[in-house]
């Protein structure tokens, strides 16, 4: 995260000029003038023209690429509908599965409400998804819990080069699985799954200040001690 | 109901009913969000309206022949609850209420991005939960406020504000004596950054000189509205921000 001020832009905003900046995320452009497109917090960084806002809430936009957990909605003869937290339902195809699935027999695979960890394949322009399960560590869920979170802090539950997790990790002894769309896999005993639990609302709710991963840190050592 | 004639909405030095000045607003509060279900929410209290606004999505427009492949929809719902009026107003949508919820989405519809989310549509409740004239204004900047705080891309943050005249004289924000008894009533809605019009209503009569003066004044009014609706925005996250 930068270590300058963070300054909260809300929509109408306005944030530079077209000749001195580049439009990034979450702006538009009006008459040359850049303004802020929606509510977050501004980066604009030193010797970098663009100027991103990133938001502090809003629904998972699907990027491809991005890692997310999905949950089935419907099976169809070739196919599987999945809710991945977007604003549209993502098509799995079986092509795109590692099973071997014979024509109309999908649901023997994924049903209505099971859970998938999947990577988005594609997004075309009208914003129509496709998700596969082809490639590494990707799979359906079995056990574990799925939390919700607010997809928009998907970064700071990572942390700085994945620090952040890696501590949840490291203090909990859970298998942790963050998915980009604001879902988030846990399995472990019950007494870990409450620690990651505690720590994931922490951080949603402090999800703009600093330090927070050395109060992260010190959440898990204090709960660390009781255990013993 | 009193006739007319009985009251005296503006006396002589200016001071109207409720003892404000002709160029007063009534108290405003709002408060973004507070429903925890919704992705944005936004509680506005002013003068004697209350007004809850919830928004939800962008999501999957229902039923599929609504969808449009190239932006979403936008549908705002302006209800008033059946408690919110002197007398019981029978629930469910009526021709006002219809009116209002088109007006509303349209004006909403201008400044969202709709085009970031094809296919899709963003809902917005807007639930009156007491009326004291105005509520379509009240409704309209709660709508806007929430749609800020869902993180809905959009150009603008709506804003809408009434003048009206009364006895003569045109005066800002009128009360609910004031919209009874009044001569006209012309809610505006603006996008403060451009200054354009999103919603202009008008029910009664103005002559041309006395209408343009109601519509500055209205707009006026709106400036102050929309910064009211900023602190607000900014308020709920700077508070999180000092948590260190």
């Amino acid at each position: 995260m930068p270590e300058e001020k963070r300054e909260i832009v809300i929509p109408s905003q306005f944030l530079g000029d077209v000749k001195k900046n580049k439009a990034g995320h979450g702006t538009f452009i009006e008459n040359g003038k850049i303004y802020s497109a929606r509510l977050g917090i501004l980066s604009k960084r030193e010797g970098e023209e663009y100027i991103n806002v990133t938001p502090l809430k809003g629904r998972y936009d699907p990027i491809e690429g991005d890692f997310v957990i999905g949950i089935v909605e419907e099976a169809s003869a070739s196919s599987w509908l999945v809710d991945i937290n977007a604003p549209y339902p993502a098509l799995l195809h079986v092509n795109e599965v590692p099973w071997d699935v014979e024509f109309g027999e999908t649901e023997k695979y994924l049903n209505h409400g099971d859970s998938i960890m999947a990577k988005i394949s594609q997004v075309d322009v009208a914003k129509k998804i496709q998700i596969t399960l082809k490639d590494r560590n990707l799979y359906k869920i079995k056990g574990g819990h799925i939390i919700e979170f607010e997809p928009s802090i998907y970064r700071r539950i990572m942390g700085k080069k994945y620090s952040m997790i890696e501590l949840i990790q490291k203090y909990t002894r859970c298998r942790i699985f963050v998915g980009k769309n604001g879902r988030v896999w846990i399995d472990g005993d019950a007494e870990g799954i409450e620690k990651v639990l505690q720590a994931i609302y922490k951080i949603e709710r402090e999800a703009i200040s600093f330090g927070l991963t050395n109060r992260i840190e010190e959440l898990l050592k204090k709960d660390a001690k009781d255990v013993r | 109901m009193k006739s007319k004639s009985d009251v005296k909405l503006i006396d002589g030095h200016g001071k109207r009913i409720d003892g404000r000045m002709p160029h007063d607003l009534r108290k405003i509060k709002i408060e973004a969000g507070i429903l925890h279900r919704a992705e944005g929410s936004c509680y506005l209290e002013w003068g004697g309206n209350k007004v809850l606004a919830a928004v939800y999505g962008p999501r999957e427009a229902v039923p599929k022949h609504t969808q449009n492949p190239l932006r979403a929809i936008v549908n705002a719902r302006y209800n008033m609850a059946a408690f919110s009026v002197e007398d019981r107003k029978r629930p469910g949508p009526d021709r006002r209420s219809r009116e209002i919820s088109k007006v509303i989405s349209e004006a909403l519809e201008k400044v969202i991005l709709t085009d970031k989310f094809p296919r899709a549509s963003i809902d917005v409740n807007i639930e009156v939960l007491d009326a004291e004239a105005g509520t379509r204004c009240a409704g309209l900047t709660a709508a806007g406020v929430a749609l800020a705080d869902a993180g809905i891309p959009m150009k603008d943050i709506p804003v809408a504000c009434a003048a009206g005249k009364i006895e003569g004289h045109v005066v800002l924000d009128l009360g609910k004596e004031e919209d009874n008894f009044g001569d006209a009533d012309l809610p505006v809605a603006i996008s403060p950054r451009t200054g354009e019009i999103l919603l202009m209503q008008m029910d009664g009569h103005l002559t041309l000189k006395e209408f343009d003066e109601a519509l500055d004044l209205a707009i006026k009014g709106c400036h102050i509205v929309s910064d009211i609706q900023k602190k607000a925005i900014m308020s709920k996250y700077e508070s999180v921000l000092e948590v260190e």
